[in-house]
């Protein structure tokens, strides 16, 4: 009847918003086990994917108009990619690469400068009002058992699960994801091994802002808008799931992302019930610092343990 | 002064400490020697607090205690300083004795926004103590620069002062005199002597085995974890396990 | 010494009635200064001397205004028959009883973020705090039922203005001869607090207390070994910080006449943050001067940047608004980049003369 249909609703929401917050949460952790810096503008890199991919269907719509849903989406990543990819290493480097060595607060008060600036480009070249996403893919609900999906909802969840699989195994069988690993454990020791550590710390944030580019046009097209500030929410988010699952920790951030989604959407689903009508639904913003305290708080190294470099 | 027995720590796989324990007199130079890695520093940390033992029992003066707030260690009366030096590196060197006094002085932030009376004379207290005990170390003359800026045996000189200011019943010292050339030794070894007939009980760890021969009166060895030897320093020094503990084995380079 | 002090007062005493004759927007700029002074000082209490990164500030500047709104406005009288009855001519709490309440209710929240959070590291604690400073504003906007406490993003509205005995500061006063407009009262009366605050902070730096903060700034073990009860210094930055911002929020409220959630956004604490970023992290002139720029620079652009851009090129090519993020964006990237003490920090102590040294030789391993 409507209780079980419900729950199982709500877990399959959780599980296409968790998708995406393992995403992005990737980007932070692995930048975090490798130069201990929380890059507050991975938000914001997400954001400016989805902008991007924006900008790119729009373009391509106008030049070749019978171009099917599919495809368009295609264009969107294949444009997103290479610009999040780009912009995140000339931050990586003009920005946060000279701080490497300095006291404690000065990389994270950079980082958030650099969020800031993020916004005001995307300002600028896209405007301060909400851009409608046109609907790509079909939008009939497809009915899965006691839950409806659609065609947007079942391609996060495929398409992050596809890549996850990607990353680990990019992490665990090739010579980049050993160096990567290696140089998260002691990047001078990795040094003396052959390893270039501002390569590989340039390729973290490469892969990263990758992810965060496909989250971003995935994001745009499941709520269909992108605007500048979009990107600040999920990117807390994304990084109270990095931490929840570990920070440092790859397959943690994926383990904690979908748990987050869980969290996020059964509790908003059923907070309207628990709090007999005090708390709505527009606090579901809130079960996700919530998280963020308890862990921090009670469990600090997340649930599957950090994987962080010890500081010099 | 100090009676500790029974500290045991593990971390993970390795068992630093295994029942270590020792026993200082008032007013003693106690050393604590050992090769690298045998628990020298740990054993520090557990008695000021820094690291929490799985067991054992602690009394300082009497009193027993749990070592569980470096503050409160402080406060009862043990000061230590750190092989690595750690003084406050942007402050002046007189600021950094000036806060060693925190721990015996009361003055809050209203009293202090207010310069009550009782806030300025107790900071004026403060200052000459502070000024007296740069001067009891020699570096007076370098109180107004920062402490980053002092040679390096001038930075360990004023860590000691740092520690002397919070009155403390014992002076815990670790490598005091480590990277100090013979006359900086020399000179420090008359500090410690002049310190202990001031009435502080000192315990420190050391390397240099001449400077503990000459300035300990009581010497406890470690080697990984475990005390191996306890004593005069003539019995310690000639002692076959403890010759073994340091040569019969290949060292970490230095 | 004493002539600075009196130019510096004088320059003070003077500058809202050149300020009102370019135009009241002028004046207000500068009230908004000196408040914002306020914050920063407050601010620099938690980052600059105790070295702890709170981005969630604007959420104790909200407190205290929502404080103040909720104690000097019709909203609860409105809201709730219960209070109309208790009090038929509305609730009018007097500011010296208001601010300071407001100030207190910030504190209280202060201690209770605090309390938990403080001995997380650095970056960690910058996050929560965040989180926390969102979740303020998330509950502001939506506590509007079922019982209406905040009134949502609407705000409240008709708030008392300062009152003190018979003078209101929400109308012109005449003395000496002059004419002062309500905007050019506040901005006195904003001045003189923000010196007192100038004043508290200063003695505090000088004094144990501050002392205590450096230690822990500079190394929290070694302040912890020195008999620093870490926790408590910790929780007196975090508390007396978050009371300057109790009291500069309801300050804000009387003056602005009605508070809603789109004043203590994120985005607040970051202006705050770069204030004290620009103008030199924990020394008190500097705080003061990245105040002062940061508030008065993107009003200058704002009235210069626009009409020339419209001049010159038919149009608004880049938004003030815009212009004014960028301006703090830069800030921080910028002084980080090259200049990270601030463009006013602290003079250097004296540098010692560089003797012999011999390197350590490090027994690196645990001994």
């Amino acid at each position: 009847m409507g209780s079980l249909d419900t729950f199982l609703q709500q877990v399959f929401n959780g599980l296409v918003l968790g998708s995406l917050y393992a995403l992005i949460a990737l980007g932070y952790t692995m930048v975090y086990g490798i130069v201990n810096l929380i890059n507050f503008a991975h938000g914001d890199v997400l954001m400016v994917g989805a902008l991007t991919a924006l900008s790119a269907i729009a373009a391509a719509q106008g030049f070749a108009p019978g171009i099917p849903g599919w495809g368009l989406m295609l264009i969107g990543m294949f444009a997103a990619v290479p610009v999040c990819v780009l912009l995140s290493l000339l931050i990586e480097r003009v920005a946060y690469r000279p701080l490497r060595h300095a006291p404690r607060l000065a990389p994270l008060i950079t980082a958030i400068g650099v969020s800031i600036l993020l916004q005001t480009l995307a300002m600028s070249v896209w405007g301060r009002n909400p851009r409608t996403f046109p609907q790509l893919l079909p939008s009939e609900p497809i009915v899965l058992g006691p839950a409806t999906a659609t065609v947007t909802k079942l391609l996060v969840i495929v398409l992050s699960a596809v890549i996850m699989v990607a990353l680990l195994i990019l992490v665990q069988r090739t010579r980049l994801g050993r160096a990567m690993r290696a140089t998260a454990e002691n990047a001078r020791v990795a040094s003396l091994m052959g390893v270039n550590p501002n390569a590989v710390i340039a390729a973290t944030f490469a892969i990263g802002a990758a992810l965060a580019a496909v989250a971003g046009v995935m994001y745009a097209a499941l709520y269909s808008v992108a605007h500048f500030y979009m990107g600040f929410i999920p990117g807390l988010k994304a990084f109270t799931a990095a931490v929840l699952g570990g920070i440092g920790n790859i397959p943690g951030a994926m383990i904690g992302g979908i748990l987050l989604g869980l969290i996020e959407a059964l509790g908003a689903g059923y907070i309207d019930q628990l709090s007999n009508g005090v708390f709505g639904s527009n606090y579901q913003d809130v079960f996700a610092f919530i998280v963020l305290c308890a862990v921090l708080i009670l469990r600090p190294s997340g649930l599957l343990g950090e994987r962080v470099a010890d500081r010099a | 002064m100090l009676n500790v027995g029974g500290v045991s720590k593990r971390f993970g796989g390795l068992q630093a400490l295994e029942e270590v324990g020792l026993h200082i007199e008032r007013q003693q130079i106690y050393g604590l020697i050992g090769p690298n890695g045998a628990g020298k520093t740990t054993f520090f940390n557990v008695i000021t607090g820094l690291v929490r033992p799985d067991a054992g029992h602690f009394e300082l003066d009497g009193t027993a205690y749990e070592p569980t707030a470096v503050h409160r260690v402080a406060a009862a009366g043990i000061a230590r300083t750190f092989q690595n030096i750690r003084l406050f590196a942007d402050m002046t060197a007189l600021e950094n004795v000036m806060v060693g006094r925190h721990v015996r002085t009361h003055c809050g932030a209203l009293a202090s926004v207010l310069r009550t009376g009782t806030a300025r004379r107790e900071e004026e207290q403060i200052r000459q103590r502070s000024r007296e005990l740069l001067q009891y170390v020699g570096i007076s003359h370098l109180g107004h620069l920062q402490a980053r800026t002092l040679s390096y045996g001038d930075q360990r000189r004023l860590e000691i002062a740092r520690a002397l200011a919070t009155d403390p019943k014992l002076l815990a010292l670790d490598e005091p005199a480590a990277g100090m050339n013979a006359t900086e030794k020399t000179g420090l070894r008359r500090l410690l002597e002049r310190i202990r007939s001031d009435g502080i009980t000192i315990l420190l760890i050391e390397h240099d085995v001449k400077l503990v021969m000459g300035l300990c009166d009581q010497v406890t060895v470690l080697d990984e974890g475990r005390v191996i030897k306890e004593g005069s320093p003539g019995q310690v020094q000639h002692d076959p396990a403890v010759i073994e503990a340091y040569l019969g084995r290949a060292h970490a380079p230095a | 010494m004493l002539g600075a002090t009196v130019s510096i007062a004088l320059v003070l005493l003077v500058l809202p009635l050149v300020a009102g004759w370019l135009g009241p927007a002028w004046v207000r700029t500068l009230g908004f200064a000196a408040l914002y002074v306020m914050l920063a000082l407050g601010l620099n209490i938690v980052v600059g001397f105790a070295g702890l990164l709170d981005l969630g500030y604007i959420a104790f500047y909200a407190v205290g205004a929502y404080t103040f709104a909720l104690l000097g406005s019709p909203h609860l009288v409105q809201n709730f028959p219960a209070i109309a009855q208790l009090f038929p001519n509305g609730l009018h709490v007097p500011i010296w009883a208001a601010i300071p309440l407001g100030a207190a209710v910030a504190a209280g929240f202060g201690v209770l973020l605090g309390t938990p959070v403080l001995k997380l590291r650095g970056d960690y604690l910058a996050i929560v705090t965040l989180g926390f400073g969102e979740i303020i504003r998330i509950f502001l906007n939506n506590l509007n039922e079922p019982i209406n406490l905040t009134n949502g993003p609407q705000g409240i509205t008709l708030i008392d203005p300062v009152r003190i005995g018979e003078l209101r500061f929400d109308r012109a006063l005449s003395v000496a001869g002059l004419q002062l407009t309500s905007l050019q009262l506040y901005y006195y009366l904003f001045t003189v607090l923000a010196l007192l605050c100038v004043l508290v902070c200063a003695r505090l730096q000088d004094s144990r207390v501050g002392r205590a903060w450096m230690a822990i700034r500079e190394d929290e073990i070694a302040a912890k070994a020195m008999g620093i009860n870490v926790r408590n210094v910790k929780l007196l930055a975090f508390g007396l910080g978050a009371t300057f911002g109790g009291v500069s929020g309801s300050l804000f409220a009387a003056f602005q006449g009605f508070v809603s959630p789109e004043s203590f956004s994120l985005m607040e604490s970051i202006i705050v943050l770069s204030m004290i970023v620009l103008g030199g992290l924990g020394h008190i002139p500097g705080v003061i001067l990245g105040a002062v720029m940061l508030s008065v620079f993107p009003e200058l652009l704002r009235h210069s940047v626009g009409p020339l851009q419209t001049q010159l090129f038919g149009r608004t090519l880049i938004d003030t608004e815009v212009l004014r993020m960028l301006l703090y964006g830069a800030a921080l990237v910028v002084i980080m980049l090259y200049r990270p003490k601030g463009l006013w920090p602290a003079p250097q102590h004296g540098v010692a003369p560089s003797t012999i040294t011999s390197t350590p030789t490090q027994a690196s391993a645990d001994s």
